[in-house]
């Protein structure tokens, strides 16, 4: 898990200092940090580990300065001014993850508040991923396919419609909210709309505020870090 | 897998293994050893004890703790109590368990040891079945929401045995607690080695049950009845309330049940659940009450302490070695002419079902599966005694 992050702890840290600048300009919840790269698609799973860092660091440091300016009066319950939303984000490989390369391609600017996980077809998603992604500490979770008609294995995505409404009936005897989970359809050529949808969803989940089913002590080590560098920022 | 040959032999000492007479009895009952032959328990504790090489984690997994050997053994060692501890002295590093359907009831649990929770749990309480806000007497519901609404290509309905329970208490003129916010009671997590989000549940169930000044808690799944019953207090202490299986109930309250109702009388067989028989010592009260309600019951070969494990314990380990041990029972039962499995535990349940969904066997295994207190209460008289007996309000 930890070379390759190392490994790109530079590159990180370059585009994070260029992506500085248009973000504190403009007031949109969006940053440059998640770029998506073409040539990192074609390279599967390891290259996952490096862009989900990437959306990592950045995430923890934008916060604060937005939150000041804009949310409050949406939430309906306090949220803690130093909330990050955690979205993890299950893409399949063929549409969902290509579109997010789409996204990046473009350079399109979107929150950089997710993880994204690629699986092989959005059907995978059994329940107990959702459920597993909520127990380490998940605020929210999306689930991303292929069209109907459009899925590589055929009927992959109308699987994963059943395990998805699985999912929400677990959840919602469980007592969580209905809006931290999400499934949705993303074609490769849809960047925009990955682009749109994560950044509705990290607001939606921003307004909801973290999930109260995991105490926040419950952090990686290295996330207990980014929160503290949050709240240094913040102060 | 190389074990820890550090850890103490108080494991050991506890389990009383070193009272093993290598007789071989826990290989020959032990289900799984039919059918795996590279398992032994035999062999296990006799390395144990002569190499001080402890079971690799692969082994503490195989166990379905199911308890057969234990009976069996004539110098009383607990294997199972045995495996348990290993798997917790060694959870997290070496054991970490083949959680079946991909750790989601592993996470549901976990998940249901935070604070701030406000589950949506008794949706399925249906108008006519009363239950009380508080009151003396609880029923502890269990998971039996969770599974129905994650086994629905199953179709089980593990909840028609809550609602045959809270229909029996009625009929008995009780109208059980049943908690909003109760938790999963931990069972298969303490079983699975995590002892500590076993406790956090344990301590929230207890407190909550101590809030509502309830002395005494009924339950319909005997794990849960196990648990409470034996695992609970070494966790969180002596417990303010007395606990009963369902089955205890009806056997205890036979009379005033006014048991008329429902079709004739059918054949039915009965599935020891392994932690109401052999743990919790509760063989009887089964068939009384089956008796009492008209039932007419068939047994299997082996029945009672001797039952054969649904193998699925723990939602650890489903192999293929489960499946044919699944198969061979629901074998038996259909040998002994009843038309309907009656089991008291919703793992059961699904375990049975889903073997019978093997479309390579077809109807060879296919039969009804039943709760013990859904079929209890479909033979109670309608209405009518539920107000009689409302008058007495135990």
């Amino acid at each position: 898990m930890t070379p390759p992050e190392k490994e790109n702890a530079p590159a990180k840290k370059g585009k994070k200092a260029g992506s500085k600048a248009p973000r504190k300009g403009g007031k949109a919840p969006t940053s440059s940090s998640a770029k998506k790269r073409p040539a990192a698609a074609k390279k599967a799973p390891a290259k996952a580990k490096p862009r989900k860092a990437a959306a990592k660091k950045p995430a923890a440091k934008k916060a604060p300065a937005k939150k000041a300016a804009a949310k409050k009066p949406a939430s309906p319950k306090p949220v803690p001014k130093d909330f990050v939303p955690r979205v993890v984000v299950f893409a399949c490989n063929w549409c969902s993850y290509a579109g997010a390369d789409t996204a990046g391609i473009s350079r399109l600017q979107y929150s950089p508040h997710f993880r994204i996980i690629r699986v092989m077809c959005s059907g995978r998603v059994h329940p107990a991923f959702v459920l597993r992604a909520f127990e380490l500490g998940a605020d929210g979770v999306l689930v991303s396919g292929c069209h109907f008609g459009d899925c590589h294995y055929i009927f992959g995505n109308e699987r994963a419609v059943e395990q998805f409404e699985k999912t929400k009936a677990l959840l919602k005897i469980l007592g969580l909210e209905e809006g931290r989970i999400r499934l949705e359809w993303i074609s490769a050529a849809e960047g925009p709309k990955f682009a749109r949808v994560i950044n509705e969803f990290v607001e939606q989940i921003r307004a909801l505020g973290p999930s109260t089913l995991v105490p926040r002590d419950r952090l990686l080590p290295e996330e207990a870090e980014e929160f503290a560098d949050a709240s240094a920022l913040a102060k | 897998m190389a074990t820890t040959p550090t850890l103490d032999e108080s494991a050991l000492r506890e389990a009383r293994a070193f009272l093993c007479l290598e007789c071989g009895k826990c290989t020959s009952s032990c289900v799984v050893a039919r059918y795996n032959r590279s398992y032994s328990p035999r062999r296990l504790i006799s390395q144990a004890l002569a190499g001080g090489r402890l079971p690799s984690a692969e082994e503490l997994g195989i166990c379905l703790t199911c308890m057969a050997c234990d009976a069996r053994c004539p110098s009383g060692v607990h294997f199972v109590e045995l495996i348990r501890e290993l798997r917790r002295a060694t959870y997290g590093r070496e054991f970490a368990g083949n959680c079946s359907h991909g750790g989601a009831m592993q996470s549901l649990m976990k998940l249901m040891t935070a604070d701030e929770l406000t589950q949506d749990r008794l949706a399925w309480i249906p108008d006519d079945l009363k239950i009380a806000a508080e009151g003396k007497v609880a029923l502890f519901v269990g998971c039996a929401p969770y599974f129905d609404s994650f086994f629905t290509e199953l179709e089980v309905n593990t909840l028609e045995g809550v609602k045959g329970a809270i229909k029996i208490l009625n009929a008995a003129g009780v109208e059980p607690v049943v908690l909003a916010d109760e938790r999963c009671c931990g069972h298969d997590l303490l079983w699975g080695g995590d002892a500590e989000h076993f406790e956090k549940l344990a301590r929230k169930n207890v407190e909550m049950f101590r809030e509502k000044g309830v002395e005494k808690v009924l339950f319909q799944c005997p794990e849960c009845y196990y648990t409470f019953k034996a695992d609970y207090e070494a966790a969180v202490g002596p417990l303010p309330f007395e606990v009963q299986h369902i089955s205890e109930f009806v056997a205890e309250h036979a009379p005033e049940l006014a048991f008329e109702g429902g079709e004739e009388a059918e054949t039915v067989t009965f599935q020891d659940p392994c932690r109401l028989a052999r743990f919790g010592g509760v063989v009887e009260a089964p068939r009384q009450s089956l008796a009492a309600a008209g039932v007419e019951l068939a047994e299997m070969g082996r029945s009672g302490t001797r039952a054969v494990c649904c193998a699925g314990n723990g939602w650890l380990n489903c192999d293929r070695f489960s499946k044919e041990i699944q198969v061979e029972r629901l074998r038996e039962a259909r040998a002994t002419g009843a038309t309907t499995l009656v089991t008291s535990c919703p793992k059961c349940e699904i375990h049975f079902r889903c073997a019978m969904n093997d479309p390579n066997l077809g109807d060879e295994i296919k039969m009804e599966i039943r709760d013990l207190a859904a079929t209890l209460a479909a033979r109670l008289a309608d209405d009518k005694s539920e107000k009689e007996t409302e008058k007495k309000d135990k």
